[in-house]
């Protein structure tokens, strides 16, 4: 696939450093705000993943859950997603933007439709958390003929024999879990650890971009750098929530994280 | 979409762990593939075993106490005239009702998979005091994940818990009850599935939870089908077997042994909660007509908006007070097979005073919801038609409740 996230990591890597990933929830804590910020964050983030919150997330941290029922709880609807997806890029036509959410959304919504939602807004890649391997490989093969990234998820109680499989049914991004967590948890393994399992994913192939999320925040990040590219989720929404309870602005507070962690990885 | 015969229905799903193409499967973070995997091989070499099945037998009939009783309820039955009212009192079973099956099963699995602790959710209580018991006497660490609200309205089956020695972790997000608990318990397994075995507390969730469940609640039947044999000489002509459903552990226990015979002799009603009458809410997917969705891991009919955000539900009974059901049950309805309506709070409410009237009976508000339907049909039945209604639970943790609802007559 000659993606807009291949062509990032290319890109990135030209510059010496991994590739910087956001995630915020869409609607969180308003449709404008969450679009405010993402067009901010995304001038030092160099592809943003926005979240559509559900919920009932089983794989959800506090911050990430208090994000989406926030969000939730003003009303934000799938279509508002897509049109958030939409006019960011209009305005930043070349910042990958991946969807990230949990299936029952999509199949309430219908799979081909949201698809074809996804293509219309320009939305580059998709993560379904509660989708694994090798039950999602009809919606990613049905992802791939619409030239939408299916991203595959790898942790660390991922068989060497799954391995191989996920990694050759994969596009051109795979998630690496840093540990056993839900979103938001405290690393709890060395990474050192983290980058030895990390290399053996990438020694399978090494065309392929793997990054690396749970876990990762300020203090975190640059221990993790020799990753193609680092996920940053909890400590953003958590920014959000700091923001929102001391009535501070949220786009800047947020802007100034996501600078903070790039400098820390340059 | 069709039932086979002679296959437990547990194990009439594909090789994706779906029951008629599109109930169930299991829908985990790829976290938890491993461990469901390994649990999968493990209960499938476990119920294979002989020397399982021995021990399994023996704690069912010496911990447990099997059979639990099969009464007539005399006085019931001419109250109301019409169908022979009966009941399996269940909830004689070791704590107090059906969730001990599943949970000893799911303590015998965790000490032979090596694992040292075990998690579990729970609405009523019940799941979770059984599992809190079932941990001391195999000397398992055990944690237990419940609604804020549920806390506060089971108080007697926390006591319990706390008094075994299980620490109970109160969940305060969305709806504060028993599926906040679920998606908690998830939660923890996924942090924790290298040292921690995770129990479901109803046929619920990825495949294999829905199996053991199933596979653990199936004594209920076995020893009816001996108990009725003993009764009635053959199986009678005209039964109907009434149970409770929330997640439907209780009710696919109660019936497995009877999906093969024809529906015209043995006829399978599962209630659910209709909640409040005057409310909106309620947790009765099936009867209700809801459409399917994932919830937990699994594929099924679930009370939730168009967006595919699962509903807030409302019941008096903390045990049935889920937006989703078993798959098996998806699959028993979509084929026909069994029937399911719902009793309101109410209704529940009023049958358990007229059993606990006319009887030595102390059914929860959980099998009170099937006592409703009991009554609600048995005067227009003949004689000859036996009603058998799965008293699972007992009232003691309904305790409050009923005082706040009943006043101090009861
Ligand atoms: C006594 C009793 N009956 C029924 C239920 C509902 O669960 P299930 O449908 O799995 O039997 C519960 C659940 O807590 C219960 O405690």
């Amino acid at each position: 696939m000659n993606s807009l996230i291949s062509k990032t990591f290319l890109t990135v890597k030209k510059e010496n450093r991994p590739v910087l990933l956001t995630y915020t929830v869409a609607g969180d804590n308003t449709k404008k705000k969450s679009l405010e910020i993402l067009k901010s964050i995304s001038n030092y983030a160099d592809i943003c993943e926005l979240g559509f919150p559900h919920n009932t997330p089983i794989a959800d941290g506090g911050q990430i859950q208090t994000s989406a029922y926030r969000a939730i709880k003003n009303g934000i609807k799938i279509n508002d997603v897509f049109s958030i997806a939409k006019n960011f890029k209009k305005i930043k036509k070349n910042k990958p933007i991946i969807l990230m959410g949990y299936f029952n959304m999509i199949y309430q919504y219908n799979e081909n439709k949201f698809l074809e939602k996804c293509k219309k807004s320009k939305v580059d890649g998709l993560i379904v958390v509660d989708l694994p391997y090798p039950e999602n490989k009809n919606f990613a093969s049905k992802c791939k003929k619409k030239g939408i990234n299916f991203i595959q998820l790898v942790s660390p109680t991922t068989s060497k024999i799954r391995l191989k499989k996920i990694i050759k049914d994969s596009h051109d991004m795979i998630y690496y879990i840093s540990m056993l967590s839900t979103t938001g948890g405290k690393l709890k393994v060395s990474p050192k650890k983290i980058l030895e399992k990390y290399n053996k994913i990438k020694k399978q192939n090494k065309s392929k971009n793997v990054v690396i999320g749970f876990g990762i925040t300020e203090k975190t990040i640059q221990s993790l750098k020799k990753a193609d590219g680092l996920v940053v989720g909890s400590a953003i929404c958590k920014e959000i929530s700091r923001s929102i309870e001391k009535r501070q602005n949220a786009v800047t507070n947020v802007t100034n994280i996501v600078k903070r962690l790039k400098n820390k990885i340059q | 979409m069709k039932l086979k015969k002679k296959i437990p229905l547990i194990d009439q799903h594909d090789r994706y762990g779906f029951w008629g193409g599109k109930f169930g499967g299991s829908y985990i973070p790829e976290t938890l593939k491993k461990p469901v995997e390994d649990l999968t091989r493990e209960f499938s070499k476990l119920r294979n075993n002989k020397k399982f099945l021995k021990k399994r037998d023996y704690y069912f009939k010496n911990y447990i106490g099997s059979p639990t009783s099969f009464v007539k309820l005399e006085n019931l039955s001419n109250h109301l005239g019409g169908a022979q009212i009966w009941a399996k009192v269940v909830s004689e079973a070791n704590g107090g009702a059906h969730k001990i099956y599943n949970a000893t099963v799911h303590a015998l699995i965790c000490k032979a998979m090596g694992k040292k602790y075990i998690v579990g959710d729970t609405g009523a209580g019940y799941a979770g005091k059984m599992l809190s018991m079932a941990a001391k006497k195999f000397g398992l660490k055990c944690k237990i994940f419940m609604g804020a609200k549920d806390i506060k309205r089971q108080k007697p089956n926390c006591d319990a818990m706390r008094k075994n020695g299980a620490e109970i972790v109160p969940v305060y997000s969305g709806s504060q009850t028993l599926v906040d608990a679920v998606s908690e318990c998830m939660r923890y397994w996924v942090s924790n599935c290298d040292t921690t075995h995770m129990c479901v507390g109803s046929t619920v969730g990825p495949n294999i939870f829905v199996k053991i469940c199933g596979w653990s609640t199936a004594q209920i039947s076995r020893e009816l089908k001996i108990q009725i044999k003993q009764e009635f000489k053959k199986i009678p002509k005209k039964i109907k077997l009434i149970n409770c459903v929330g997640g439907g552990s209780s009710a696919y226990g109660f019936w497995s042994e009877f999906i093969d015979f024809n529906k015209s002799q043995i006829e399978l009603i599962g209630v659910e909660a209709g909640g409040p009458k005057k409310s909106k809410l309620h947790a009765a997917p099936l009867s209700r007509n809801a459409k399917i969705g994932i919830l937990h891991g699994a594929a099924s009919y679930v009370c939730q908006n168009n967006e595919g955000q699962i509903n807030d539900t409302e019941s008096i009974s903390a045990g049935l007070d889920y937006p989703g059901v078993s798959p098996i049950h998806c699959f028993l309805k979509d084929t026909k097979r069994a029937r399911y309506t719902y009793a309101t709070d109410e209704e529940a409410l009023k049958a358990h005073v007229m059993v606990t009237k006319f009887e030595k009976l102390n059914p929860s508000l959980e099998p009170s919801h099937a006592f409703a339907e009991a009554i609600k049909i048995a005067p227009q039945l003949s004689k000859d038609t036996i009603i058998i209604v799965n008293s699972c639970g007992d009232a003691k943790k309904d305790r409050d409740i009923l005082r706040e609802r009943l006043g101090k007559n009861k």
